[in-house]
């Protein structure tokens, strides 16, 4: 149980940083903690008490005395799609610091024609 | 005045995904599809390791889209950052206890990604960590060394080759199985290096694409360094 | 299974911590460097929860890649948040 609220907290925090900052970095930054957060979320769903990872790796395992693949598969999809993301939106920023020659967004709001 | 409208706002959101998830059980099992796929996925793909047997064989699409997403991320990248004047890199040489150790370490590096992609069937990992490992040892490269560069067009061939294995393995299961992607080659027993038909082959392909892409994007995001 | 439980609590006050100076500090370096914290803690939890190869993805593209890509912003742009 103190997983989920591990997780909602950091989903919290990464919205805190996302509605409040004022530096794009920031902003991005806020981004990837709440990536994380749902990362952890979904995995604590998936857990199950007293169980190994789901791995053949020995014999005598048993299907009964595993954890559930399906979160984990999930997640490993969205790790390395939250990177690309992440990595598209941080040459954006270059672009817009290159053009503004400032990084805090209500001064880019002002700067428009 | 915007703090405290947003702590309230996080406050609301807070207490009602919070109260959503307390009627989650923690730690037990939930009857869902992933029970299924722990009983019959070994007679059915071969693989011991569930987690790459879901993403290979029983969510394959889903894998393909998603390097689709990362190639289109990696050139999105490359065109946001073109440059017509074609920058170099113009970082400083690492010291020489860093250089010398990065030369020992890199080949390494390398080896252990090629090991988790090859064995992404039997132990953990998979193509995308194995492609992640081989960046991050190129990477090691590019900081101790200023004049370490890596071929764009070997990088790209390697890129689009490892995409078209994965797409003709699809296809070839098309043609000679029932679906797309489907499993053509002999199962083989489980737990051994030669097993599981057609997964072991997606994962190396998807390993090479992820590692060149990933390396391609370090690339063009450090060439931009003043 | 005492020790795991605190270990586990430990773990998470860290994570939160990291969360919350990543968040605050001004210097963006720093706050990156507490943002790949919290990607170590968090890989150390998926093993805990039995999920190796989300672990493994965790460590070399949150640890390694993700840090890499922000230090490379920020080198090409501002360090300090005014």
């Amino acid at each position: 149980m103190i997983y989920y609220a591990a997780s909602i907290l950091l989903i919290l925090i990464g919205m805190y940083a996302v509605l409040v900052k004022k530096n794009i970095i920031k902003i991005v930054i806020g981004l990837s903690i709440i990536d994380s957060g749902v990362h952890l979320l979904f995995i604590a769903i998936g857990y199950v008490k007293d169980a190994t990872a789901p791995i053949y790796s020995r014999p005598g395992l048993e299907a009964g005395q595993m954890v559930d693949p399906v979160p984990q598969a999930l997640v490993l999809t969205a790790i390395v799609i939250g990177l690309a993301v992440t990595a598209v939106a941080l040459s954006l920023v270059i672009r817009l610091y290159d053009h503004h020659k400032t990084l805090n967004i209500n001064r880019i709001r002002k700067l428009k024609w | 005045m915007r703090k405290v409208i947003a702590v309230l706002l996080l406050g609301i959101f807070g207490y009602y995904i919070f109260a959503l998830f307390v009627n989650v059980p923690f730690g037990v099992r939930h009857d869902n599809v992933g029970q299924h796929y722990l009983e019959h996925s070994v007679q059915e793909t071969g693989a011991v390791n569930i987690v790459t047997a879901i993403v290979v064989s029983h969510r394959g699409f889903d894998t393909l889209g998603e390097v689709t997403v990362l190639f289109l991320a990696a050139t999105g990248l490359g065109a946001i950052l073109y440059d017509k004047k074609g920058k170099k890199r113009r970082l400083q040489n690492a010291s020489l206890i860093v250089k010398v150790a990065s030369k020992l370490i890199y080949p390494l590096i390398i080896l252990l990604g090629a090991y988790v992609f090859v064995h992404g069937h039997l132990t953990p990992g998979g193509g995308f960590q194995g492609g992640a490992i081989i960046a991050t040892g190129v990477l090691l490269m590019f900081i101790s060394y200023r004049r370490f560069e890596t071929n764009h067009n070997a990088l790209s061939w390697v890129e689009s080759l490892a995409g078209m294995t994965f797409v003709t393995i699809g296809l070839a299961g098309l043609i000679w199985g029932t679906s797309f992607l489907q499993n053509i080659l002999p199962l083989g027993t489980p737990n051994t290096l030669l097993s599981a038909g057609v997964i072991p082959l997606i994962y190396i392909a998807v390993g090479f694409k992820v590692g060149a892409e990933l390396t391609a994007l370090l690339d063009n995001m450090l060439k931009t360094i003043k | 299974m005492e020790w795991m439980t605190f270990l586990v609590i430990g773990l998470i006050i860290l994570l939160i911590i990291a969360a919350v100076f990543a968040i605050t500090q001004k210097d963006l370096i720093l706050a990156v460097i507490g943002a790949s914290a919290v990607s170590v803690v968090l890989s150390i939890l998926f093993y805990i929860l039995q999920a190796p190869d989300v672990a493994l993805t965790e460590a070399a593209i949150g640890v390694a890649l993700t840090t890499i890509i922000f230090v490379i912003t920020i080198k090409k742009t501002k360090r300090y948040e005014e």
